[in-house]
């Protein structure tokens, strides 16, 4: 590392290495975030349940919300509505979506994630998260 | 912006890194190349967990996932079933001893629950290696802030305020100490860090100098902002190599980052740090000591006053803090003195790290607010005694400590408490005893520890404590009597009243309190005969049940003083004057005839 020359260099450093320790301060205090939790069984996989949670881990930092945190879970059991996504906003019950496409997650993260307004595609839940 | 969608944290303490956690780190990083995702899982080695019992421990982030006693093979499977698929592997996770059921994420164990991690923020959170890391974490913004906009003065009265006391037993308190260094007038001050720790059993402070060195030499660089000492330098012992080694490369990229050195961040403040090694001596972890072997003299403590904030190392003023004391300074003056404050016991502020050790389930390192009772370290976050068995006592304090009992398991555990009680803080050892442990022998073993320990400068310590350890061999032998007690007691109060440091002051304590609290247990052996936690080898004999024998003449032929005596298929007898009971006939025998009590 270059030698750092002022306090206000070190601030400025500090914000550049942020993001390497962000995930793991979020995991810390994930009841007061918003989870996104990505179903990434091989049906979601084959589905491209990566690339959607790529993708919304990537708008939602370029968004700059600090609130969200992407997770992944094994089979939800919707294999027929993959990908399938569940937004939980603290405090409240869990929405799952089905048939997430890149689009679909914009809006998602567009209304629901910064607005708390849903949007279509919300499926009926069977199951249930059990932590 | 980092590609990582996940971390997988792996413990690289002292202990997991023995249970091969390196090679769990390169396991999982192989493993996720395999599947493509070597760039979205970031897999670092941290600092402690705190949960050795179970060790090695991975832990998956921001999903919370806690993997205990993972072993290198089990890579392939979280790899390909956590991070690729997305389901956690149940038969890693911790199982709750109570409830039988698997727990995923560590805020809902109990070990994790009643703590609060302040002196350990950073361990088993970021890797050690990485000065970035330890930025990120607010990292040297106290010693910006201080150099900055404080004066020496501020930040005394800040660390004052906040009511931190040392944590390396005697508990004085660190503002006061500084502000008697800050007023000498030299032309070079020190600042020195104790991590001479030398309790058995106790790891706290390699744990944090293993964990989080940074925070270490950020705190020494603000102590010598304070108290205008431009020298640190840390005493270490030489048996501790991979806390020297985190702790040298931390140093390193410091000095690089210009966070040591000369003219840090473009003030006037310089500072730099060298290390000291110890033998491992445990009377150098009394500061005037600590002084004298870092000068390559004996160590051997002197007489106070002078005290080393007015001529220590070398003659100077000097500020000697123990590691876990200084692991508090950097928090402290980011969140303010009225928080620390806000936590702990009218006159103990903050938490305490404590290793938790003995007989106890989730052996391991722990930290509570100060106020916490020795029930709730011992059944809520120890998990209870183990194998079901009863609690018998716990020694804090390690050597200089004393044994507390089921009476003071409510006490809430601060300084002031624990003296009053008949033990002390020390530096956070707590060895848990169950009901199989002989107390007698638990004073004798500490006795055996200060005897080989004391330096030999006073006559209390060093024929003291000699004789100290003869009369407890006596009673554990069963050659002792009553006056014997008295005798002891007697002698325990006179080293205290003159011994010249904090070693022989304190070696008597585990004496004294297992008198207090167990004194039947004494009046067993002297009197009776009879060790009754069955410890005592000495005290017990071996008989042979002459109708369970069947005269097949194995123990006669094993018994190394010829003892035992007896025709062929004829029950054989044991000579009790003869016997040294080594135990060598019961284990021989294949018809349980032989009995010990």
């Amino acid at each position: 590392m270059a030698k750092i020359m002022s306090f206000d260099e070190l601030k400025k450093i500090k914000d550049r290495v942020q993001s390497q320790v962000d995930l793991r301060e979020k995991g810390e205090n994930i009841e007061s975030l918003v989870q996104v939790r990505v179903a990434m069984a091989t049906c979601g996989i084959a589905a491209g349940a990566r690339e959607v949670m790529n993708y919304i881990v990537e708008e939602s930092a370029k968004a700059g919300l600090t609130n969200v945190v992407v997770t992944q879970t094994g089979c939800m059991g919707y294999c027929y509505a993959e990908p399938t996504i569940e937004v939980t906003v603290p405090g409240q019950e869990p929405v799952v979506y089905g048939n997430v496409s890149l689009e679909k997650a914009a809006e998602i993260i567009d209304k629901h994630i910064k607005n708390g307004v849903m949007v279509d595609g919300i499926i009926p839940a069977t199951h249930k998260s059990i932590e | 912006m980092s590609n990582f969608k996940m971390h997988m944290l792996v413990c690289g303490g002292t202990g997991c890194i023995s249970a091969e956690s390196e090679l769990i780190v390169s396991n999982l990083q192989s493993e996720l190349e395999a599947v493509g995702m070597g760039d979205q899982v970031q897999v670092l080695k941290t600092g402690c967990f705190g949960f050795c019992e179970k060790g090695p421990v991975v832990k998956v982030l921001p999903d919370n996932t806690f993997y205990v006693e993972v072993k290198p093979a089990d890579a392939a499977e979280l790899v390909k079933e956590h991070i690729v698929k997305g389901r956690k592997v149940e038969r890693l996770l911790y199982m709750d001893p109570d409830k039988k059921e698997r727990v995923a994420d560590s805020k809902n164990m109990d070990f994790y629950k009643k703590q609060m991690r302040i002196a350990l923020r950073n361990c088993g959170f970021i890797d050690p290696d990485k000065v970035e890391e330890y930025i990120a974490r607010d990292g040297y913004h106290a010693l910006g802030m201080a150099v900055t906009s404080m004066t020496p003065q501020e930040v005394i009265n800040v660390i004052k305020e906040s009511g931190l006391r040392g944590r390396g037993g005697g508990g004085f308190p660190t503002g006061l100490k500084w502000e008697f260094a800050s007023k000498y007038d030299a032309d070079q001050k020190y600042v020195v860090c104790n991590a001479d720790e030398g309790d058995p059993g106790a790891f706290m402070d390699r744990s944090i100098l293993e964990g989080d060195p940074h925070s270490i030499i950020e705190a020494m660089a603000i102590c010598g902002y304070a108290i205008g000492a431009s020298k640190g330098q840390v005493y270490i012992r030489a048996e501790y190599p991979l806390a020297i080694k985190r702790l040298e490369k931390g140093i390193q990229d410091a000095r690089e980052a210009g966070l040591l050195g000369e003219n840090i961040m473009g003030t006037d403040f310089s500072f730099d740090i060298e290390l000291s090694f110890g033998a491992g001596a445990f009377v150098c972890g009394e500061e005037t000591a600590l002084i004298h072997s870092m000068e390559g003299e004996r160590g051997e403590p002197t007489t106070k006053p002078p005290f080393p904030a007015e001529s220590g190392y070398w003659g100077k003023p000097t500020n000697v803090n123990n590691v876990e004391t200084l692991a508090n300074i950097p928090i402290i003056l980011l969140k303010g003195s009225a928080w620390f404050a806000g936590i702990g016991t009218e006159k103990s502020k903050g938490t305490k790290v404590f290793a938790l050790a003995g007989k106890i389930n989730n052996v391991g390192l722990i930290e509570v607010p100060m106020g916490t009772t020795l029930r709730e370290v011992i059944y809520d976050i120890g998990g209870g005694i183990k194998n079901g068995k009863k609690f018998k006592a716990v020694q804090t304090g390690g050597p200089s400590g004393g044994c507390l009992t089921e009476k003071d398991l409510d006490t809430p555990i601060d300084f002031d408490n624990l003296i009053a009680k008949g033990s002390m803080m020390g530096s956070g050892g707590m060895i848990v005893m169950d009901e199989d442990d002989c107390m007698p022998a638990v004073a004798k073993f500490y006795l055996e520890f200060t005897e080989e320990e004391s330096c030999g400068k006073c006559t209390p310590c060093r024929i003291g404590t000699k004789r100290l350890s003869e009369l407890l061999e006596m009673v554990t032998e069963g050659k002792a009597e009553v006056k014997h007690l008295d005798e002891m007691k007697r002698l325990s109060r006179v080293i205290k009243d003159t011994a010249l440091c904090g070693l022989g002051q304190t070696a008597p304590n585990p004496v004294l309190s297992t008198l207090d609290a167990f004194y039947d247990e004494y009046l067993a052996h002297v009197q009776d005969k009879k060790c009754p936690a069955g410890q005592c080898t000495h005290l017990m004999t071996y008989t042979i049940d002459p109708e369970a024998c069947v005269g097949c003449t194995a123990c006669r032929r094993v018994c190394p003083v010829e003892a035992i005596t007896g025709e062929v298929k004829k029950p054989h007898v044991i000579d009790q004057d003869k016997c040294i009971k080594c135990g060598a006939c019961y284990d021989k025998c294949k018809f349980n005839a032989i009995s010990v009590n």
